[in-house]
C-alpha cells in the first residue's frame, strides 16, 4: 500500500510539470495582459514599464524557465492584477469552495442514497417515480438558471434567505468557516443545494440502479433465507454493493465540484476559487491561472487516490498492487 | 454540539440587538467591479480609484461633475507659465494620527511616479514636474514647458502619509498602513467578499452621512439586481439597460442616471494601402483602402442613425454624440451637432469618392467591455450595408479583442481595420481623448497610444500643441474647441456614436449624484 502510494504520488509530479507546460503555452497564445491592465490615458512609454514589470518582454520560453525556477522553490509567480503571490490568492479563496463543495457533498449522499435506495425497493411506487421525475429535472435544469430561480423565490419573493454573498465567519483551526454560524449557514444554503441538485440526482440514478442489481444476487437471496433482518439486508450486505459505484463517480465530482463551481460561485456572489479563476481568465491574470490548474491537478490526483484507497476497503476483491504496478 | 449550540445563540442575539439601530447609519452597497488594490498608486483604474478616494484625499477633488474644487490644497495659481504654487490646508490628520503637510504631498508625488509593483501607475500626471517644499504648507511645482493641466493632473494623484515610506501594496490591503485623510477608514478587505469602512470624524470636509459602510463585490448583473431586490444590498451600480424599465414601475426602487464622460465611437485605418478585412464589392482584393478618403468616412457617419441606437439598442439610456465630450464639460466646441442620419447623402458620398456599389468591410468590437457592445456593433454593420458597404460584424471577449485592435504605431498598425471602441476622459476635457485617438503616433511626446486607426493630421497637431502650452483656460479652451472641430469634424477622423449613460439603483428614498466619472462613491449616496 504505501509503496502504491509513493508512486502515484511521484507520477503525479510528473503529471503537474506536463500541466504547467501545457497551461502555460496556452495562456502565453490569448490576449494581452497589459491591454487589460492599464489604463486607457497611458501613454507608450507607460506600457513599455508595465510590459517590464511583469516580465512580458522576455520571450515565452525564458518566462516558462523562470517559472519553473521559481515553482520549484514553491514560488509559482505574482499575480498580474493583485501583485501578490498567485498561490496565496488561491489558498485565500479555498476554504470557501471547500466548505460550499462538502456541504454539496453531504446533500447528495444524505438525501441521494436513501431516495435511490427506496425507489430501488420499490421501483413500482408512486413515491419513486416522483423521485424519478425529480432527478431527470435535478439533470436537465440549468444550474445559473436555477440558482437565479431560487434567489428569485427565496430571497426576493419570500425573503427568507440571502440572496448572495457569504455570511459572518468564524475561525476553526485557522480557517475561516461559515457554517457555525446562523448567518453564515443562511448563506449557504441556497448555492450548497443549488450545487447539490445535479449530483443528487445522480446518485439518487446510482444508487437505484445498483440496488435493483443487486437485489435479485443470491447473496442477498441468501440472507434473506438466513433469517436476517430486512434492515440488515439492506444497510450491510445491499449498501455495500452499491457504494463502490457511487464513491467512484462521488470522488471524481468532488473534483469537479472544487475546480468548477464557477457558476454556481457567480451567480451567488460566493468568494470561493471558481469565481476568482473565472475573473482571472477574464482579466488574464495568467499566473493564477497556472497556479490554480496546477492546485486542481494535484486535488484531482489526491482525490483518486483515495478513492482507490476506499474501493480496497469497500470491496476486498479488489487489491492494491504492493509491488508492480 | 455545547460550543456550536452557544455560538448559534450567540450569533442569533448579536443580529437582534444590533439589527435595529446599525440600519439607518450602515450603507450596503452591490458593487459591479472590486478593486485590484487599497493601495492608492498601484492601479490606476477607475475601480481602484473610485474605492481609494474614500479613504485618500487629493490636493485638488473632481466633483460628480469632475469639476475641481478645494482638496488638500485650499488654493492654487500659477506665478508664471512654468511654475504653479498649491497652499496646503493646515490642521489635517492622517489616520493614523500623524500631521499632514509638504512632506506628504513631495512624498506622494514621487511614490504615485515609482511605485514598483505598479500596473497603470500615477507617472503619467507627476512625470515632468518638479516638486519643491517652500515651506510646510506651500508646494511650488516647475515644468520645463508651459503646463496648463497641472490643476487636474494632480486631482488624479491621492496624498498617503510619507510616514508609511517603506510600505508597499500588500500592507494596504491587509488595512495595517491604508491610512489617508479621506473621508472613511478601512476597517477590513477580504478580497471577493467583503470592504467594510467607518466614518473618519478628524476628516476636513462635509461629514458624510453614513457611519458605517460594507461593500460586496457581486459583479454577475442579475445577482447584483437580485441583492437589492431582496434587501441584502442597499444600492448598485451598473444596473443593466434591459431591467431599467421595469425597475421605474418598481415603488421600492429608486434609480439615478446621469451621463458619463466614456463616448463610444468607430475608429477607421486611415494607414494602410491594402486593408485585410476590406474588399471590393464583388470579394476582390482593393487597390486602395476607402477609409482614407474623408468623404468615405463622412459616408459612414451619415450612415448611422444614432437616435435608432440609442432608442432600440439602449432602451434609451445613452445620449448621441457629435464629438469627444457630452455637454458641460470644458474645451467642449459649439459648432459640431450630432450628425443626422441621412442615408441618401451618404450613398451620393460614396459614389463621390469613387464607390457607387460600396465595398465589403468587417467592423470588430468587443462584446464584454461596453454598455451592449456587440449589440451596437451588430446595428451599425446593418445601417452600413443598407448604403452599400456590405459590413461584417464580428465581436469577441475583451481580452481577445483588445489585443488585435491595438496600433503599436506605423509598423505595426492595428489588425482590424474597423473597430468600435470607448474612451472615458478622466481628466474632464478633451485634451486627453485628441492627443490619445486622434494626434499623430509619436512614441516620444506620448501621443497617438490609443490611435487605432493611425489618423493623422499636421495642422490639428499644432492647434492641440498650442493648446497644451496655453496656460489661460479661455484661450485653450477655444483652441481645443477649435482641435475637436477639426479631428472629428472636417476630418472625421472618428465616428462618435454615443455618450455612455450610466444608472445606479437604490431602496427608496436614497438618491446619488450621478457622476460622470462613472465612480460609484458611498459619501454621494445620500438619503432624501
Amino acid at each position: 500500500m504505501t509503496v502504491f502510494i509513493i508512486r502515484r504520488l511521484m507520477q503525479s509530479v510528473l503529471v503537474v510539470f506536463v500541466m504547467s507546460f501545457l497551461v502555460f503555452g496556452g495562456v502565453n497564445l490569448v490576449g494581452d495582459p497589459v491591454e487589460m491592465m492599464v489604463s486607457d490615458e497611458a501613454d507608450q512609454e507607460e506600457r513599455e514599464r508595465v510590459i517590464r514589470s511583469m516580465g512580458l518582454d522576455k520571450p515565452w520560453y525564458v518566462q516558462y524557465g523562470l517559472f519553473v525556477a521559481n515553482a520549484a522553490q514553491g514560488d509559482l509567480g505574482k499575480s498580474f492584477v493583485y501583485g501578490e503571490q498567485a498561490l496565496g490568492i488561491i489558498v485565500q479563496r479555498m476554504p470557501a469552495t471547500f466548505e460550499l463543495a462538502l456541504a454539496a457533498l453531504l446533500m447528495a449522499i444524505v438525501i441521494g442514497i436513501p431516495l435511490g435506495v427506496y425507489s430501488g425497493l420499490n421501483s413500482e411506487s408512486r413515491f419513486s417515480k416522483v423521485i424519478m421525475a425529480g432527478s431527470i429535472l435535478g439533470f436537465s435544469l440549468p444550474t445559473f438558471w436555477v440558482g437565479l430561480m431560487f434567489i428569485m423565490v427565496f430571497a426576493v419573493m419570500l425573503g427568507w434567505l440571502p440572496s448572495t454573498g457569504r455570511g459572518e465567519t468564524v475561525e476553526l483551526l485557522g480557517i475561516n468557516v461559515s457554517f457555525l454560524t446562523t448567518n453564515g449557514l443562511s448563506h449557504l444554503i441556497l448555492p450548497a443545494v443549488n450545487l447539490a441538485l445535479f449530483k443528487i440526482s445522480l446518485v439518487i440514478r446510482l444508487a437505484r440502479a445498483g440496488t435493483r442489481e443487486i437485489v435479485h444476487m443470491d447473496f442477498i437471496k441468501f440472507a434473506r433465507a438466513k433469517g436476517l433482518s430486512t434492515q440488515r439486508v439492506i444497510m450491510v450486505h445491499l449498501m455495500k454493493n452499491i457504494m463502490i459505484p457511487v464513491v467512484t463517480v462521488l470522488g471524481l465530482e468532488f473534483g469537479g465540484l472544487i475546480a468548477f463551481s464557477v457558476v454556481t460561485e457567480t451567480v451567488f456572489a460566493w468568494p470561493g476559487m471558481g469565481k476568482l479563476i473565472i475573473d482571472s481568465i477574464q482579466g488574464l491574470d495568467r499566473p493564477v491561472i497556472v497556479a490554480y490548474l496546477m492546485i486542481i491537478v494535484l486535488v484531482f490526483v489526491v482525490i483518486n487516490l483515495v478513492v482507490d484507497v476506499l474501493y480496497s476497503i469497500l470491496d476486498p476483491r479488489v487489491r492494491i498492487q504492493d509491488v508492480k504496478g | 454540539m455545547q460550543i456550536r449550540k452557544t455560538l448559534v445563540l450567540a450569533a442569533a442575539a448579536a443580529a437582534v440587538s444590533f439589527a435595529p439601530q446599525a440600519y439607518a447609519q450602515t450603507l450596503t452597497i452591490g458593487l459591479g467591479t472590486e478593486p485590484t488594490s487599497i493601495d492608492p498608486h498601484y492601479h490606476n483604474l477607475g475601480p481602484n480609484n473610485q474605492i481609494a478616494q474614500h479613504f485618500f484625499s487629493r490636493l485638488i477633488e473632481q466633483d460628480h461633475k469632475q469639476n475641481l474644487s478645494p482638496g488638500l490644497a485650499t488654493s492654487w495659481k500659477a506665478t508664471d507659465d512654468t511654475t504653479w504654487e498649491f497652499k496646503l490646508r493646515k490642521g489635517v490628520k492622517f489616520h493614523d494620527g500623524s500631521d499632514f503637510n509638504a512632506d506628504d504631498v513631495l512624498f506622494s508625488m514621487h511614490r504615485g511616479g515609482n511605485h514598483p509593483n505598479a500596473k497603470s501607475s500615477f507617472g503619467l500626471y507627476t512625470k515632468g514636474k518638479t516638486f519643491t517644499k517652500v515651506d510646510d504648507y506651500t508646494v511650488r511645482v516647475t515644468t520645463a514647458k508651459p503646463y496648463p493641466l497641472m490643476p487636474v493632473d494632480l486631482s488624479s494623484v491621492h496624498i498617503v502619509s510619507d510616514q508609511e515610506k517603506d510600505k508597499w501594496e500588500g500592507e494596504y490591503n491587509n488595512g495595517k498602513s491604508a491610512h489617508g485623510t479621506g473621508p472613511y477608514k478601512l476597517v477590513k478587505w477580504v478580497k471577493g467578499e467583503v470592504l467594510e469602512m467607518v466614518r473618519y470624524d478628524g476628516y476636513h470636509g462635509a461629514k458624510p452621512h453614513w457611519k458605517r459602510v460594507v461593500i460586496k463585490p457581486i459583479n454577475s448583473a442579475p445577482s447584483r439586481l437580485a441583492a437589492l431586490l431582496s434587501g441584502d444590498v442597499d444600492f448598485i451600480d451598473q444596473v443593466p439597460t434591459v431591467d431599467i424599465a421595469r425597475l421605474k414601475k418598481n415603488a421600492k426602487v429608486e434609480l439615478s442616471q446621469g451621463v458619463s464622460n466614456r463616448i463610444i465611437y468607430l475608429h477607421m485605418d486611415q494607414y494602410r494601402d491594402n486593408p485585410q478585412y476590406m474588399k471590393s464589392h464583388d470579394g476582390k482584393p482593393l487597390t486602395k483602402n476607402p477609409m482614407k478618403d474623408v468623404r468615405v468616412r463622412k459616408a459612414i457617419s451619415m450612415a448611422i442613425s444614432r437616435d435608432l441606437i440609442v432608442d432600440r439598442v439602449m432602451e434609451g439610456v445613452a445620449i448621441p454624440a457629435g464629438q469627444l465630450l457630452p455637454e458641460g464639460f470644458f474645451g467642449r466646441s459649439s459648432k459640431l451637432m450630432v450628425q443626422k442620419y441621412d442615408p441618401e447623402g451618404a450613398k451620393k458620398l460614396l459614389a463621390e469618392a469613387g464607390y457607387p456599389n460600396g465595398f465589403q468591410a468587417t467592423l470588430h468590437g468587443p462584446n464584454n467591455r461596453y454598455i451592449n457592445d456587440a449589440k451596437i456593433v451588430e446595428a451599425i454593420a446593418q445601417m452600413l450595408t443598407r448604403i452599400g458597404i456590405k459590413t461584417t460584424p464580428d465581436t469577441m471577449p475583451k481580452s481577445v479583442f483588445f489585443k488585435r485592435g491595438k496600433n503599436k504605431g506605423p509598423a505595426k498598425p492595428a489588425e482590424w481595420n474597423f473597430q468600435l471602441v470607448g474612451w472615458g476622459s478622466s481628466t474632464g476635457e478633451p485634451s486627453s481623448p485628441l492627443r490619445s485617438l486622434l494626434g499623430t503616433y509619436d512614441k516620444t511626446k506620448g501621443w497617438g497610444s490609443s490611435n487605432r486607426g493611425l489618423h493623422s493630421n499636421p495642422v490639428m497637431d499644432k492647434i492641440l500643441d498650442e493648446a497644451l502650452a496655453t496656460v489661460d483656460d479661455t484661450k485653450r479652451a477655444a483652441l481645443l474647441a477649435k482641435a475637436t472641430e477639426i479631428g472629428v469634424g472636417e476630418d472625421q477622423g472618428i465616428v462618435p456614436l454615443h455618450y455612455q449613460v450610466n444608472t445606479w439603483a437604490g431602496k427608496k428614498g436614497l438618491t446619488f449624484k450621478a457622476r460622470t466619472d462613472e465612480r460609484t462613491v458611498a459619501y454621494d449616496v445620500v438619503p432624501n
